[in-house]
């Protein structure tokens, strides 16, 4: 597979991946929703084909496309939405949550910004082994107002290490505009550190994939850290809880001029349409393999609600009472 | 035997862990010249590679912490001050602590973070005086106050060993405690395990970090009309249940001491499982800080919202009444 089919493939997976999971949210098999990441492809597709295997990242809430991206299977990951024990982290994560270790994905996150600063502990460490692997740290446009993040930058800077923050900026914090909740410029957040930072068109994954690959090579070449603000159009809900809940904070009118840019297409183009059309059919198959998959798997024993609490093992009593140690 | 300080303790037990395990490294404010004399001489012996003077980011460096764990290295953070963690409690109780479960075992997250003087340190008011460790004893991190220098080596280097998070809090009142210690018999202690100081048959006394030296004083005080057992739990979370039931069955009464606020306090914990689960013959006791108390600047105002031995000792007392 060519560099250019392998994104749109990944592309295709995630796009597909979230229809898919939508539907199961729609029909009840996914609870709690899930933030879809239609719209943003390119941006998780490009980032993560600059990376090896044992790259770090680190995701947020909207996290599908990044896991995905990094080579984490999406059939164990549509168990994880289900909430199976055969899902990558066994139920025990959900959509907000998944994580595969052994793919260097450190998790999707539930708190803004919070992914920042362990990724750069992570590129610390391969620093300190003497390795060349690096870290990257997805966010959102909302993220660069929370101080944990700035405080981050500083770090990263400070100690020239190998982490590449991305912030995928989709207009919207939740329903909040940028125009309403950045002062100054989001890139110009990084520049304050001395970071390099380029804004890039987060709906061409070649585009992405081009500013990826030259801050990747600076954090393995011992440059530091690197900043790239990906411009893109969140298609569909921040929640799918929006489905339901018929907020009402973008027009009509804009979500179709939005929309009318896919990421699909501005790669797809590229491809010829025999080719697309083959990566298309082999995706649905393994969707459909997904999804079957998912659905067909056990549930976890309520017995083992709590089990990995404690690396270590440790139980705690349980909520009703010393004697009764089983958690039911 | 030779006599130890707590503070040297907690410095030796650093030392010795950075010197047996690379993978050990030290973050925080002001560690480099070690302005709280736990960190002192590590900068010069292990280098800049493992002993970070960070900037006063305190959420970034305690996250920062967690990646590097979840990398494989093993950090330490020191925080000068107890408030700090108030800062970081999102990084501790939501990111760090919950790795393990939420990737259903796929991550341990070994960081050990310790105050080198938590509690009251006199004038120092309302912002640098909390006691917070039942905050973390409430969401279930590993949550240990040592009271003697040899409890404060062996469970400074247990905390450091284990494999999920753990707060250390070494209570100012503690800092300067002397023991003569067998200096070969240091070694780890075990968490969750408490430790009887002095055996009594009418009350058993519970009492947090520094304030077993109280409770010691007033068994010392009693002595001749009441049988005090010192029980100190060494390690808030995971507690010793078994170890304080097999002391409150034997003397059927309790009396909690606890430097923190009173409302949702460990203290509150330790009574309601005493009552719900041990051979109470007469109501139990605690004496704490009042319900959220800020510590005042003054001496005499400080001291006033602290738990007294004369408060104590009145306790203990009256507990001992109750019954007759």
């Amino acid at each position: 597979m060519t560099v250019d089919e392998g994104l749109y493939r990944t592309m295709r997976l995630i796009r597909r991946f979230e229809e898919r999971a939508i539907e199961l949210v729609h029909a009840g098999e996914i609870v709690g929703g899930i933030h879809p990441y239609i719209g943003q492809e390119a941006i998780a597709a490009g980032v993560c084909a600059a990376l090896r295997d044992d790259d770090v990242i680190t995701s947020t809430h909207r996290g599908h496309g990044h896991v995905l991206a990094k080579g984490a299977d999406p059939v164990r990951m549509l168990a994880e939405l289900t909430g199976r024990s055969t899902g990558l982290n066994q139920g025990r994560g959900g959509s907000m949550h998944a994580a595969d270790f052994g793919k260097g994905i450190y998790g999707a996150n539930g708190i803004v910004g919070a992914g920042g600063a362990i990724a750069t502990g992570a590129a610390w460490a391969a620093v300190r082994e003497g390795s060349d692997r690096v870290a990257v740290s997805f966010f959102g446009d909302g993220a660069v107002n929370q101080g944990v993040l700035l405080e981050t930058f500083n770090l990263a800077a400070l100690w020239r290490l190998p982490v590449l923050f991305v912030c995928e900026n989709n207009g919207y914090a939740t329903t909040l505009t940028v125009a309403q909740s950045v002062a100054g410029s989001i890139t110009a957040r990084a520049e304050a550190f001395g970071i390099p930072a380029v804004s890039v068109d987060g709906a061409d994954a070649a585009a992405v994939l081009e500013a990826a690959r030259e801050a990747v090579e600076r954090g393995r070449a011992g440059g530091g850290p690197s900043f790239i603000e990906a411009t893109a159009y969140r298609f569909d809900a921040h929640h799918t809880w929006e489905h339901k809940a018929r907020v009402r904070y973008r027009s009509d009118e804009e979500v179709a001029a939005g929309r009318s840019r896919d990421p699909l297409d501005v790669h797809g183009s590229r491809l010829d349409d025999g080719t697309r059309a083959g990566i298309d059919a082999e995706v649905e198959t393994l969707m459909a393999e997904a999804v079957a998959f998912a659905l067909d798997s056990p549930r976890p024993d309520p017995a083992g609600a709590l089990d990995h609490l404690y690396a270590t093992g440790l139980r705690g009593r349980n909520g009703i009472g010393l004697l009764d140690t089983a958690v039911r | 035997m030779a006599r130890l300080s707590y503070l040297k303790a907690l410095q030796r037990a650093l030392a010795d862990e950075m010197a047996r395990d690379a993978d050990v490294c030290v973050l925080g404010e002001d560690i480099g010249v070690g302005v709280n004399n736990v960190t002192t001489g590590l900068l010069a012996k292990h280098g800049p590679g493992r002993v970070i003077d960070t900037p006063l980011s305190e959420q970034a460096f305690t996250s920062f912490a967690t990646g590097a764990a979840l990398a494989g290295l093993r950090p330490v953070i020191e925080f000068q001050i107890p408030s700090l963690l108030f800062l970081v409690f999102e990084q501790i109780a939501n990111q760090a602590h919950k790795f393990s479960l939420m990737t259903g075992g796929q991550a341990k997250v070994p960081v050990t973070y310790f105050v080198p003087g938590s509690g009251s340190r006199s004038g120092w008011a309302g912002q640098h005086s909390d006691h917070p460790y039942g905050l973390f004893a409430h969401v279930g991190v590993k949550t240990v106050v040592p009271a003697t220098p040899e409890d404060a080596y062996g469970l400074f280097l247990t905390a450091i060993r284990d494999d999920d998070p753990v707060v250390l809090f070494a209570p100012a009142g503690s800092l300067g405690v002397r023991g003569d210690v067998d200096m070969d018999a240091l070694g780890p202690v075990p968490l969750g395990v408490g430790r009887v100081h002095r055996e009594g048959t009418d009350v058993t006394v519970v009492a947090v970090g520094h304030l077993v030296q109280a409770a010691l004083a007033v068994a010392e005080q009693l002595a001749d009309q009441i049988s005090v057992e010192v029980f100190d739990p060494r390690t808030l979370y995971p507690f010793d249940w078994a170890g304080l039931a097999a002391s409150v069955n034997k003397t059927g009464r309790l009396v909690v001491v606890d430097d923190s606020n009173r409302m949702c306090g460990i203290a509150g914990e330790i009574l309601a499982t005493a009552a719900e689960e041990m051979r109470l013959t007469v109501p139990p006791k605690r004496v704490t800080r009042p319900d959220g108390a800020v510590l005042p600047f003054a001496s005499e105002l400080d001291l006033a919202v602290q738990p007294q031995q004369d408060q104590l000792l009145t306790a203990v007392q009256e507990v001992y009444k109750a019954s007759r």
